[in-house]
């Protein structure tokens, strides 16, 4: 028997690390040539892990979630013959790393009646276990009506800067004296008093389930964190009337649309926004804010943020500026439902010069978006409500939309993004403008 | 007429024990505060009430030591008889008070409180105007603490003059009287009755009720009263004064029996309690509610208007400093935006008498008759070996525990120096001792403490030494 260990492999564009996304094997598993063994992650494209050879997995290299250098163990296969690695010089330096997974802490922490605990990663045990040794479970009497809670000063001052009220924490000290622990234990919403009534629709839950922020979901954080760290936003909401962009759209997929598939509104505002950046190019441009560059482009490559199951993704259509609406259209088809099914490409999901969200149907009234860094705009769409409208001192009924967008107040001023919102909306509210230059 | 117009956020009136500490704790916590004493800092505490007298008995224990030492000691100390000159005693007195007042003063100033001179008059719950001498400064604020204290309470029929006077006057006496007649025996009266005694002056107290220290029970009281014939202390119970003797040297006093009669002496000390101070300075111009004579408060100090707050002898019983004090402490942290209560477990009183007397938390009578089942349990000081080579074997330490959960509700204490087991005391209650946790504590061989320990023990049915 020897051992063959797989390391991360280099995913390129000099990624140092990748992130552990899922593993598809367990220790002792039996694995077979080309199985998948673990899903990584770079900055948005998920790669699967093949395995090389036939063997049996020995050790795993890290958790889901956590970051391994390029270079470094990946997974550890007992397998026929020689195997890829000195075996017990790589056992003896791998031991340490191996711990977190079989070690079990020796006095379990007592979770006083919450079962839901048990469902916590075995990860974040070892740390806990020397903290509390096993305590009695007993349920601590709550006082009698009148009675004053019993509780050392230092407890009392503590008590009143969380906001709680003595009388309802329950003391587990000598003679039901309230303790540090119980305070912390009645915040963590472990001893509240019992509820008055047997009744399944009101009953108190306890439970908690704690959701690790791995994967596409950490990327989100980073990258909205980063953006909300940076950039003074500000958003500028403004109603457009898009009766007559409507009225053409249905004109459109009437007379083409089965030829050349239906157009949403989506790829009319993208021919907006193409047009109104060239009056404005300050828009269409990304700010490198530590080399303190803007660098406009000329080609408009338009994000479009998209919802999969695993989050928020932003696929790329490159070059709208190029496209008419049906190419536009198709484009967003296809990569919408790349990214749903995490077959987007590095190249796809990344390189866009400004960003577009939309909800659809949920745009609500007024959205806030978050600026897609290092772009400096994003236009966000809002639903489309048929209102009546005083037209000439009549009252007629119109459609009307809310564009609500972001811009980098570092680089783009006010009058600029009312200028380029002012733009878009006069193309689509007067459609034939979008194609007649 | 020409004004001055300043503000800040905090305005406290009144640079007593209550006052002062809460200007420093709100100096602490950045709030801009100014302070405003018409007389020096300090307040009663300080200046004319415990401080100045502890100096006075430890002057007159001194002095009563020696002329023990002058007659028989068992301890084989003989001395000639001593002598005292009352002035020198006084003035190291009032440098000890003059230490602690500057004290009080630098402290202030480190924590960037704004102390103004002055008497201060409330003009609204927001304004106001300070006599500082020239032209009246107005200040206003956007809180008002009120810390003006308490003062001597003056019977009609013997008003403060001449040679009837206050605790005030009693603690910076010129000369010493022949014979002193205090009206009243509480713990202020008899503190300064004792005294006067232990320096030499003849001692007659008239108290209107049935017996000593009213305010406390019969078992406390009891060595106190043998304390005070050992030292040769006349006391006339239910006994009333009818105003002063015709000649002026002395009092007319009606005793039990309905007999009046003329109590010859060379001064008169009138303690017969302190009066919260709520005149005088416009309090009445707020409206505030009231508590009887005292402003009415919360549970956080604050009285019956928004941002007007009141602590200390002002407010209620007990008058004590250290309530005062943990009250401006917690005014000050309500203030900088904390969520704070005034909720003690126990607020110790002690009588610096001879024997000292230490009350804290409940006695078994508060507990019987708040309905609560109690143990209760006395070590007397008789079996400590430490009062033995201190001569101070009369008293006993008491310990009163719920007898259900054992845990600790009151302690008492009467003997010598016990004023010092207070900490013991009311630190047991405050963290919710039970007699197991003091019991179970090795106190220090051989101290006074081993008796506190005792004392549990035995409630628990196990003395060791009795």
């Amino acid at each position: 028997m020897g051992t063959h260990v797989i390391r991360m492999p280099d995913l390129g564009e000099g990624i140092a690390e990748v992130e552990v996304v899922a593993w598809r094997v367990q220790p002792g598993d039996a694995v077979v040539e080309d199985q998948v063994l673990a899903d990584v992650m770079t900055d948005k494209a998920t790669v699967e892990i093949p395995s090389p050879v036939h063997g049996t997995v020995v050790a795993l290299g890290g958790n889901v979630g956590e970051s391994l250098a390029v270079g470094a163990e990946l997974i550890r296969l007992d397998v026929e013959g020689a195997g890829n690695a000195p075996a017990a010089a790589g056992a003896v330096a791998d031991e340490p790393a191996e711990l977190p997974h079989g070690f079990v802490p020796e006095p379990e922490r007592v979770e006083e009646a919450v079962a839901s605990i048990a469902g916590a990663p075995a990860a974040e045990a070892p740390a806990a276990a020397p903290a509390a040794p096993p305590r009695p479970v007993q349920a601590p009497a709550l006082r009698l009506a009148g009675e004053k809670p019993l509780a050392a000063p230092a407890v009392r001052k503590r008590a009143w800067d969380l906001g709680i009220e003595l009388h309802y924490v329950a003391g587990s000290g000598p003679a039901g004296r309230i303790t540090h622990a119980d305070l912390d234990a009645y915040v963590a919403g472990q001893r509240r008093p019992p509820a008055p009534a047997p009744d399944g629709r009101y009953a108190q839950r306890d439970g908690e389930e704690t959701v690790p922020v791995i994967g596409l979901r950490r990327k989100i954080a980073e990258r909205m964190q980063l953006a909300k760290r940076r950039i003074p936003h500000f958003t500028y909401v403004e109603e457009v009337d898009v009766t007559e962009l409507e009225a053409l759209r249905v004109q459109l997929n009437a007379r083409y649309g089965d030829d050349r598939g239906k157009l949403t509104l989506l790829p009319l505002l993208m021919r907006a926004v193409v047009l109104a950046v060239r009056r404005f190019p300050d828009i269409n441009a990304r700010y490198d804010d530590e080399a303190n560059v803007v660098t406009r482009h000329e080609p408009v490559h338009i994000g479009i943020a998209t919802q999969t199951d695993a989050g928020l993704m932003v696929p790329v259509v490159r070059h709208a500026e190029a496209r008419d609406p049906w190419s536009s259209a198709a484009e967003i088809a296809r990569l919408a439902d790349a990214a749903r099914h995490g077959k987007a490409t590095r190249d796809e999901l990344s390189g866009s010069t400004i960003t577009i969200t939309s909800l659809g149907a949920l745009g609500g009234i007024v959205s806030t978006p978050v600026i897609n860094h290092p772009e400096v705009a994003i236009v966000g769409v809002n639903r489309i409500v048929e209102r009546p409208v005083i037209r000439n001192g009549g009252m007629v009924a119109r459609k009307l939309m809310n564009l609500s967008s972001s811009f980098d107040h570092r680089v783009i001023d006010g009058m600029v993004a009312a200028g380029f919102i002012q733009a878009v909306r006069g193309y689509l509210e007067c459609p034939a403008t979008l194609f007649v230059e | 007429m020409a004004e001055t117009y300043d503000s800040t956020t905090l305005l406290v009136i009144g640079g007593g024990p209550g006052g002062y500490v809460a200007a420093i704790r709100a100096g602490q916590l950045g709030i801009p505060t100014v302070l405003v004493e018409g007389a020096d800092l300090g307040g009663t505490c300080l200046n004319i009430g415990c401080i100045p007298s502890k100096a006075l008995i430890h002057a007159a224990d001194a002095f009563h030591q020696a002329a023990r030492y002058a007659g028989e000691s068992p301890l084989g100390i003989r001395t000639a008889p001593p002598t005292i000159a009352i002035a020198s005693t006084v003035a190291w007195k009032d440098g000890i008070v003059g230490r602690l007042t500057g004290g009080v003063g630098a402290l202030l100033k480190k924590n960037g409180v704004r102390v103004v001179h002055g008497w201060a008059r409330i003009l609204d719950g927001k304004t106001v105007e300070v006599d500082e001498g020239g032209a009246p400064l107005r200040i206003r604020c956007e809180h008002l603490l009120l810390a003006t204290g308490s003062q001597a309470v003056e019977l009609p029929s013997l008003p403060f003059g001449g040679n009837v006077v206050s605790s005030t006057e009693a603690l910076a006496p010129s000369t010493l009287p022949g014979h002193l007649v205090v009206v009243g025996a509480g713990y202020i009266g008899l503190e300064l009755g004792i005294a006067y005694r232990k320096l030499g002056a003849r001692v007659t107290f008239v108290e209107a009720a049935g017996r000593l220290l009213p305010a406390y029970d019969d078992e406390l009281v009891r060595p106190v009263a043998t304390s005070l014939t050992r030292l040769g202390i006349a006391v006339h119970l239910e006994a009333s004064v009818l105003g002063p003797a015709d000649d002026g040297r002395g009092v007319r006093m009606r005793d039990g029996g309905g007999t009046e009669s003329v109590l010859a002496a060379d001064r008169v000390l009138v303690a017969v309690g302190r009066r919260p101070r709520t005149e005088g300075f416009g309090l009445e111009g707020l409206l505030l509610d009231m508590n009887g004579r005292f402003v009415h408060i919360d549970n956080q100090c604050r009285t019956s208007m928004r941002n007007v707050w009141a602590i200390g002898d002002l407010t209620g019983e007990p008058m004590l400093a250290h309530r005062a004090m943990a009250q401006g402490e917690m005014v000050a942290e309500i203030i900088a935006g904390r969520r704070r209560h005034f909720t003690p477990a126990a607020i110790p009183a002690v009588c610096f008498t001879d024997p000292e007397v230490v009350v804290v938390g409940m006695t078994p009578q508060d507990a019987a008759r708040l309905g609560i089942d109690c143990i209760s349990a006395h070590f007397p000081f008789a079996a400590n070996g430490r009062a033995m080579t201190l001569e101070a074997t009369d008293g006993f330490v008491r310990v009163v525990a719920r007898r259900d959960n054992h845990v600790i509700v009151g302690w008492q204490a009467v003997g010598g120096a016990v004023s010092e087991l207070s900490t013991a005391f009311v630190q047991a209650i405050e963290m919710g001792a039970q007699l197991e946790d003091v019991a179970g504590t090795i106190h220090a061989h051989p101290t006074l403490g081993e008796a506190v320990q005792e004392a549990a023990l035995r409630a628990l049915g196990h003395a060791l030494h009795v």
